[in-house]
């Protein structure tokens, strides 16, 4: 489904991202683990297509399709989620409203007719049930006074909607009591297909007590520096980062 | 992020203004220029009462003796008043059938503009003074509302039909020697709206004018006259729109409106005159001097208007509040793009006792737009409890529009209360990446975006006019950010 190969990107003339390969199959769930600063988030929006940086080397094929050449919004129509680690909020712009418009250029380029307003509202109805996010929510504007918990969920509720086929989760968990991590792993659990694959960004070992990944990737310094089963994570959350750091800063500099 | 910037204002050009069409209609015109004998004869053409003609002459004289006013944040080019023709009507074939009969060319310019002069046509909820040029073309559902006792007509016909009305209101909120704009006005004036709604009535329809500049070289001068007797109420909508041109076009106007006790007019304005070509050529230069007074114990006074039209705009609705209890509105959304420039607002004048009054400005800026509000917040001497809340929001859209505020209150008692808030903010790129990633592109979020930042204006808007208003603020914004 995404194949990345060597990529490297540059922000302001600083190399973030050293060369990463990386390749997620439907079905899967992978976890990606990592200090602060070691590259995950621009991951994140390098395969979400966020205009920032120079991407220097490397390509990315998603569905057999050259990623980089596609704009942001088709990125999305053709099934990639991104959930963001800081949602953004839209002041005066309901969640109705707003998911109402994205939901229908989604249908718009499957060629499908725009969800009646009736419809919508039922899909939603089930959306927030399955997802476990108060009905308030979903009057208001777009994480607009939303507390960190509540702008969370709220991703997860627009991923339910959207029925990603790639689903990249930024640093989800962060921030959340074990409570609201419980609903949005949760959440993910019971989008999860054999036809579906998520990328989970996480600091932390925790989240992945609830949602069960098929491999787990070490980033530190812009490169994937381990590769394992879940049992890495464990080993990780035993370990902490600085026995990854030593390992790498050896081979580099030793 | 400069090349970004720079992408911003260069995609600032794509938003394609939709009611530039002309009409190729015979039209009955006078020479260029402004004199006495110009003022003659408009006034002959309309075959107006002499004290219509002395008002218009004494007018120009005062006129005359002013100077265009240069307060404004406005970079104003110099207009050849002598370059200007005062008097165009759309000439209607011979009438055969019935009085009512409309030239079919006419018709179908307004279809175009998407207002159909068919009373069958019509939503039945909307009745409409359809103004071309210097004249009214055609008054849907006049007959209806006079059941009722309401007048609703072109003033040209209301200065034939009910001089005494007229007489005894044209000029009492806004006179002559207001300013140099009106007394412009005031002498040449062509056509405009008259709405009487008797005592004790409340108007069963929206009343609406709308205004087309369609002739070339020509400006346009309307007045408009609202009287609302005692517990009355009406709703009144406008909109206005002109054909694409290289050249500049001036809409002069005058709007007065009358409450009496517990009468409660809205006036709503969807204005979208051309605001000129992406490089600031051409357009209408809009200076208008609309004011309403609250006569009457607790009667009430609401502008709303939608300003996403004219090259230049300088504009100030205003109410002043003189019956106790009466309160006064004005929300208004100012989007300015390309070259536009923009300078307006409100004066809310407390006069009476437990007086209120409302601002919530929008001001949004894109391209090299310059974008002010300026208001005026004044509490007399003897209008004790009055109170005042003014907002005023501007969103800028790239970094190379201006955005201004000239609030000024002055308060002469000591038991008012006047609060004011204002915000700047600029649409976030990150904003329009989180709208991209669920899919909505940039122009929709746009839209989007300003859309919800202006909502509580538009929320203020009959329905009807509300979506209209939403499709318009997202086309003059079409390609601001990249």
């Amino acid at each position: 489904m995404l194949q990345i190969e060597n990529l490297k990107v540059e922000i302001e003339g600083k190399e973030i991202l050293k060369g990463i390969s990386l390749s997620v199959k439907k079905g899967e769930i992978h976890a990606i683990m990592g200090p602060n600063g070691s590259g995950k988030s621009t991951l994140a929006m390098v395969l979400a297509g966020k205009d920032f940086g120079n991407i220097t080397e490397g390509r990315i094929t998603y569905m057999g399709r050259n990623l980089l050449e596609m704009a942001a919004e088709d990125r999305s129509k053709e099934g990639i989620f991104l959930g963001f680690q800081y949602p953004i909020e839209i002041p005066g712009v309901s969640m109705v409203n707003f998911m109402k418009t994205a939901l229908n250029e989604h249908r718009k380029y499957r060629g499908e007719e725009p969800l009646s307003s009736s419809d919508f509202l039922k899909l939603m109805r089930e959306k927030k049930e399955l997802v476990k996010i108060e009905s308030g929510l979903t009057n208001r504007s777009v994480n607009e006074g939303f507390s960190g918990g509540e702008k969370k969920r709220n991703e997860i509720f627009q991923m339910a909607m959207l029925e990603p086929k790639l689903a990249i989760l930024d640093e989800t968990d962060s921030g959340l009591d074990i409570d609201a991590l419980k609903v949005v792993a949760n959440g993910v659990n019971e989008l999860k297909t054999s036809e579906n694959a998520t990328i989970v960004i996480t600091h932390y070992q925790r989240l992945l007590d609830y949602i069960i990944p098929d491999v787990v990737h070490v980033l530190y310094d812009g490169k994937i520096v381990k590769t394992g089963g879940k049992e890495l994570a464990i080993e990780l959350e035993k370990k902490g980062y600085d026995w990854i750091k030593k390992d790498v800063d050896v081979v580099n500099y030793g | 992020m400069e090349k970004e910037q720079d992408k911003i204002i260069n995609e600032v050009t794509s938003g394609e203004y939709k009611y530039g069409f002309y009409t190729d209609i015979d039209i009955d015109t006078i020479p260029k220029g402004l004199n006495e004998d110009v003022i003659k004869l408009i006034s002959a053409k309309k075959q107006e009462p002499k004290w219509m003609l002395e008002f218009r002459l004494k007018a120009y004289k005062t006129w005359q003796s002013k100077k265009m006013p240069e307060w404004a944040h406005l970079t104003i080019p110099e207009i050849n008043y002598q370059d200007i023709v005062y008097y165009a009507a759309p000439k209607q074939k011979a009438r055969l059938n019935s009085l009512d009969e409309i030239d079919p060319e006419l018709l179908d310019t307004f279809n175009k503009l998407g207002i159909p002069l068919e009373e069958q046509k019509r939503l039945t909820g909307v009745a409409v003074d359809a103004v071309m040029d210097s004249v009214s073309v055609k008054t849907t559902f006049k007959e209806t509302l006079a059941e009722q006792g309401i007048i609703f007509c072109s003033f040209s016909e209301a200065v034939r039909e009910h001089p005494d009305l007229v007489k005894k209101y044209m000029g009492t909120v806004v006179p002559y020697t207001d300013n140099y704009f009106a007394a412009l006005n005031s002498a040449v004036f062509s056509d405009g709206s008259f709405c009487y709604i008797p005592k004790g009535v409340r108007c069963p329809m929206e009343l609406s004018t709308y205004f087309r500049i369609n002739a070339a070289h020509t400006g346009q001068f309307e007045r408009t006259l609202i009287m609302a007797e005692d517990d009355s109420y009406v709703s009144y909508l406008e909109g206005c729109t002109a054909p694409r041109r290289d050249e500049n076009q001036l809409h002069a106007a005058i709007v007065e409106i009358i409450a009496e006790k517990n009468a409660e007019v809205k006036y709503s304005t969807v204005q979208n005159w051309y605001p000129g070509d992406k490089k600031g050529k051409g357009g209408v230069y809009n200076f208008v001097t609309k004011r309403g007074i609250c006569r009457g114990e607790n009667s009430k006074i609401s502008w709303t208007q939608v300003e996403t039209g004219s090259a230049i705009t300088w504009k100030y609705p205003s109410c002043i509040l003189r019956g106790d209890n009466s309160s006064g509105e004005f929300y208004s959304v100012a989007v300015t793009n390309n070259h536009q420039q923009a300078d307006t607002g409100t004066k809310m004048i407390h006069t009476g006792k437990n007086t209120k009054s409302i601002i919530v400005s929008k001001g949004i800026s894109a391209g090299e737009s310059q974008n002010s509000y300026r208001g005026l917040v004044k509490v007399l001497k003897n209008a004790s409890n009055a109170r005042n809340f003014s907002q005023c929001d501007s969103l800028l859209l790239g970094d190379k529009c201006g955005a201004h505020t000239f609030p000024s209150v002055e308060v002469d008692n000591q038991t008012g209360i006047v609060e004011h808030e204002a915000t700047t903010s600029k649409i976030g790129e990150d904003q329009i990446f989180y709208c991209n990633q669920r899919g909505i592109s940039t122009e929709n979020a746009v839209g989007l975006i300003v859309n919800g930042y202006a909502k509580e204006v538009l929320n203020k808007l009959p329905m009807e006019f509300a979506v209209e208003a939403q499709k318009l603020l997202q086309i003059s914004l079409e390609g601001s950010v990249g």
